[in-house]
């Protein structure tokens, strides 16, 4: 029956040691040519278009002309301000995944406060009203399954999951509420005429102070998690529950705390897209942020300068691949087939940095 | 019978640079019962797990029935009819016993009506007493364990390995485990048992097998054995290890501990009516078998667990007061003066963080010091210097991540830190496991400048040898109970590992 033979597996997965940096990146940036190069075997094989001139459509589409520069350099702001404010709870590993319904939120205080008070107040009370008002909303969203964890232990996941269709579903009430023309459902341009509540223009660009608050918002998180004694607080929590207490810190309270700075800054993004961007508000106004920051977020290991990079190729990725959509008359599910490949390589990617893989050879003394 | 059922010869196991097992022989017969006994640390799960496939041994070999067999998996253990019930269960919670008894089992078509039938067999057979109907999680220890058996018969185990299945039951379910156990016997299974209590071995067993220090050093017949006997097998003679030992001068009594009574999560009571005097200047050593309560004792002391009973008093030399230290957070003991340090069991979980470097582990303790929000570096940077240089912690610089360096030197950083702070009390939780000679003495030496600091030092240890030269009075606990407190310069070995079984000498916890 049996003999005297040792099997042994073919492959044998083993932790590498840490990489040096420059490897590390060699091999991101490696993952990204896999990436292109698989994917243009894609596009030949499904549509028969030249993957070359595929892709610069893709560069064309995202930075083609003035206009479209702006307008990701926007997008990569909002993208990157709300992985900012995922960041803080997700490296003390509290799986926020409700930042779309903060973000959502902070939306709807702004605008409660751009419809109700927009006409009754001067722009400079206004202004920062709006802004402590949708930064307390945002933390107020995160605040409640921050405590449900903190004393009850509930699984924060589904918490703020499902804390996102509540969101969602108060926003469209509003959006009835208050919709113009009464019962169309849509709010509409809100202070078309006033610009009451809307964020000002900088040397004539719409969006330039949009893009400077996030910028300021980046150094500030950086900042807070590297130097402060809460950014320290947060690792210590995120590491080892065990030392925390070890220690004495107090792992409710950082947990709740965070949570609040999270809500907050969550806040802040629903101040930029309403009141910075789109001067309305509805239930898809987050767009998905919420999740793609966590994408965002993880890529970057959780530092808030690597961020910028992280949401740039993703920004990037997602307006080139809107273009060759519409240019060669492909649907959208294309673009999105196109971008997932290319994340889901860079997200391999990691497997290859923290293992390697070793090829057992034959015959071994048993 | 003349072939035995498993025979195992010369088998080593290392893990890194430590030798779980060396070159151990072991005979298990059929229709016979087997216990292997040995302190903690001895080798006797490494050995089994090689047996039931979960290790494959570095060198040596396995028989069964006398033909050379290679166990790479479990599942080869299983086709050999080699059955393992381990200390922590295997089972799925929200399935019922039958339900975890046939999972796994591929026998083509499945047929839960057949296996009940079956199940019920085996369960009369041997007279197991328990409803395959109720889920896991309803179920107490014991009834758990008895699934895990009668798991293990059902897949046609024939030699039957039990890892210390007594620790977690009372004494009338240990007697009912005997008798099944017995019954087996009779049917001509090999059962091996592993365990600490003395008695159980004298009651249960037909012959014991003994390890000591992961080598093998004899079996002899039950009936030509006493506890004396056993003992001198398992912990052997005196080894002098030269630790230097100063008498201890002007000692006052730092921390008293009275009447302790703790229970743990699961609502077991895992400390009884600890009472103990650490004195300045000296080193108070506790023995005992691991998981006999001396980590939930120092987790109490510490303030990380809350006690049910009793007091801890901290008598502080700068004011002259007496602080109760119960129902206090570590963070309320500091802020009252107390200047406690604590070197835990578990030194990347908790006493470090792994993924941070030197520096930021330094200030682990010393962050909240100074105004302001922002962590203040320079010192912690100092700090972190020092100590690698004072006690030659090799790492490649201070922003190495603590996880990367070896065992010894993420002690040395961890003993390093808590003795930064000038402690009054310092508790080390087996500060020397793991480490090679030259590490454990830098760690010695360590202890023994501080209590000529006049530091109350609490030290526990696995290791006899050391806790006999190196302390001045050890506490044994037993059962998360004292059993004896004996003078570090008269006590025998013996003595001692007579004490650590004592509390289950006469048929285990009188209370229970």
């Amino acid at each position: 029956m049996r003999k005297e033979k040792t099997r042994e597996p073919l492959i044998h997965i083993a932790k590498r040691d840490v990489l040096p940096t420059w490897q590390s990146w060699l091999i991101r940036i490696g993952s990204i040519a896999a990436a292109l190069i698989f994917c243009a075997v894609i596009i030949v094989l499904l549509t028969g278009e030249n993957p070359i001139s595929i892709y610069a459509t893709m560069i064309k589409g995202a930075i083609g002309t003035s206009r479209r520069v702006w307008s990701m350099l926007q997008n990569v702001a909002m993208l990157l301000c709300v992985s900012l404010a995922v960041t803080p709870a997700f490296k003390m590993k509290f799986w926020n995944i409700g930042a779309e319904g903060q973000v959502l939120i902070g939306g709807l205080a702004t605008t409660a406060c751009m419809i109700l008070l927009g006409n009754s107040l001067p722009t400079y009370l206004l202004i920062p009203l709006i802004f402590v008002a949708s930064m307390l909303a945002g933390a107020v969203w995160a605040l409640i399954p921050a405590v449900f964890k903190a004393i009850w232990n509930t699984n924060e996941t589904l918490f703020t999951l499902m804390m996102n269709y509540i969101a969602i579903q108060i926003v469209s009430y509003f959006a009835y509420v208050w919709s113009v023309p009464k019962g169309s459902g849509a709010i509409g341009v809100i202070n078309g005429t006033t610009h009451n509540g809307w964020l000002p223009d900088i040397f004539g660009q719409k969006y330039l102070i949009n893009i400077l608050i996030v910028a300021l918002l980046t150094v500030l998180v950086y900042i807070y998690l590297k130097y402060s004694k809460h950014g320290y607080e947060i690792s210590v929590v995120g590491e080892s529950e065990n030392t925390a207490k070890y220690i004495g810190i107090n792992v409710k309270k950082v947990i709740i705390r965070t949570m609040l700075v999270s809500g907050a800054l969550c806040g802040v993004a629903g101040v930029l897209l309403v009141s910075g961007t789109d001067h309305t508000l509805t239930k898809d106004t987050a767009a998905g942020r919420g999740f793609t920051a966590i994408i965002v977020s993880w890529l970057a290991k959780f530092n808030p300068i690597y961020m910028v990079l992280t949401s740039l190729l993703i920004v990037f990725l997602q307006k080139g691949a809107v273009e060759i959509a519409s240019v060669f008359e492909l649907n959208d599910s294309f673009s999105d087939i196109i971008t997932g490949i290319i994340i889901f390589f860079i997200i391999g990617s990691e497997f290859f940095i923290n293992y390697k893989i070793k090829f057992n050879k034959k015959e071994e003394n048993a | 019978m003349a072939v035995p059922a498993i025979e195992l010869k010369g088998i080593t196991k290392t893990f890194g640079h430590v030798v779980a097992n060396e070159n151990v022989d072991l005979v298990v017969n059929r229709g016979e019962i087997l216990s292997i006994l040995g302190e903690n640390g001895s080798g006797k799960t490494t050995l089994m797990n090689m047996i039931s496939g979960i290790y494959y041994p570095d060198e040596g070999h396995i028989f069964i029935d006398g033909k050379e067999v290679t166990i790479s998996s479990p599942k080869d253990a299983l086709d050999l009819k080699i059955g393992m019930i381990h200390q922590h269960f295997k089972l799925v919670d929200v399935f019922n016993a039958t339900q975890n008894i046939v999972l796994g089992i591929n026998e083509g078509k499945f047929d839960i009506k057949a296996s009940t039938a079956k199940i019920k067999e085996t369960c009369e057979k041997y007279g197991f007493e328990i409803d395959m109907n109720k889920k896991i999680y309803e179920m107490s220890v014991s009834e758990k364990q008895t699934v895990e058996i009668v798991k293990a018969i059902y897949k046609g185990a024939d030699i039957l390995i039990l890892d210390e299945p007594t620790a977690v039951l009372t004494p009338q379910e240990t007697q009912k485990l005997f008798n099944v156990l017995r019954k087996m016997r009779e049917d001509g299974k090999s059962i091996i048992i592993i365990t600490h209590k003395l008695h159980e071995v004298l009651e249960i067993s037909d012959r014991v097998s003994v390890l000591r220090k992961g080598k093998y050093i004899g079996t002899i017949n039950t009936a030509d054995a006493d506890e004396a006997i056993l003992t001198e097998m398992m912990v052997g003679e005196k080894i002098n290890l030269d630790i230097e030992r100063s008498t201890p001068h002007d000692s006052v009594d730092r921390l008293v501990v009275k009447g302790v009574d703790l229970y743990n999560k699961e609502g077991v009571q895992v400390l009884h009516d600890i009472s103990f005097t650490a004195k300045s200047g000296e080193i108070l050593g506790i023995a005992g078998i691991s998981g006999s309560g001396q980590r939930e004792l120092l987790e109490a002391i510490a303030g990380l667990q809350k006690i049910s009973g009793g007091e801890i008093l901290y008598n502080n030399p700068k004011t002259e007061k007496v602080e109760d230290l119960k129902d206090k957070t570590p963070l309320q003991i500091r802020n009252l003066g107390v200047r406690l340090s604590f070197v835990p069991e578990d030194r990347l979980g908790m006493g470090l963080v792994g993924n941070m470097d030197i520096v930021d582990n330094m200030m682990l303790r010393s962050y909240r010091k100074g105004k302001g929000v922002f962590l203040e570096r320079k010192k912690p940077k100092q700090l972190a210097d020092k100590i690698i240089e004072d006690l030659q912690v090799v790492t490649p610089d201070t922003k190495t991540p603590v996880r990367r360096l070896s065992g010894g030197n993420v002690q040395k950083v961890l003993v390093g830190r808590e003795i930064a702070s000038s402690p009054t009390v310092l508790m080390a939780a087996y500060p020397v496991r793991g480490l090679d000679i030259n590490s454990s003495y830098t760690i010695y030496n360590l202890l023994n400048e501080q209590k000529e600091k006049g530091v109350a030092v609490i030290f526990v240890g696995e290791d006899l040898d050391v806790l006999i030269d190196l302390c001045d009075r050890i506490l044994v606990i037993c059962g998360g109970r004292v059993t004896g407190i004996v003078n570090g310069r008269e006590a025998k070995k013996e003595e001692i590992g007579l004490l650590m079984t004592k509390g289950y000498k006469a048929g285990g916890e009188a209370d229970a």
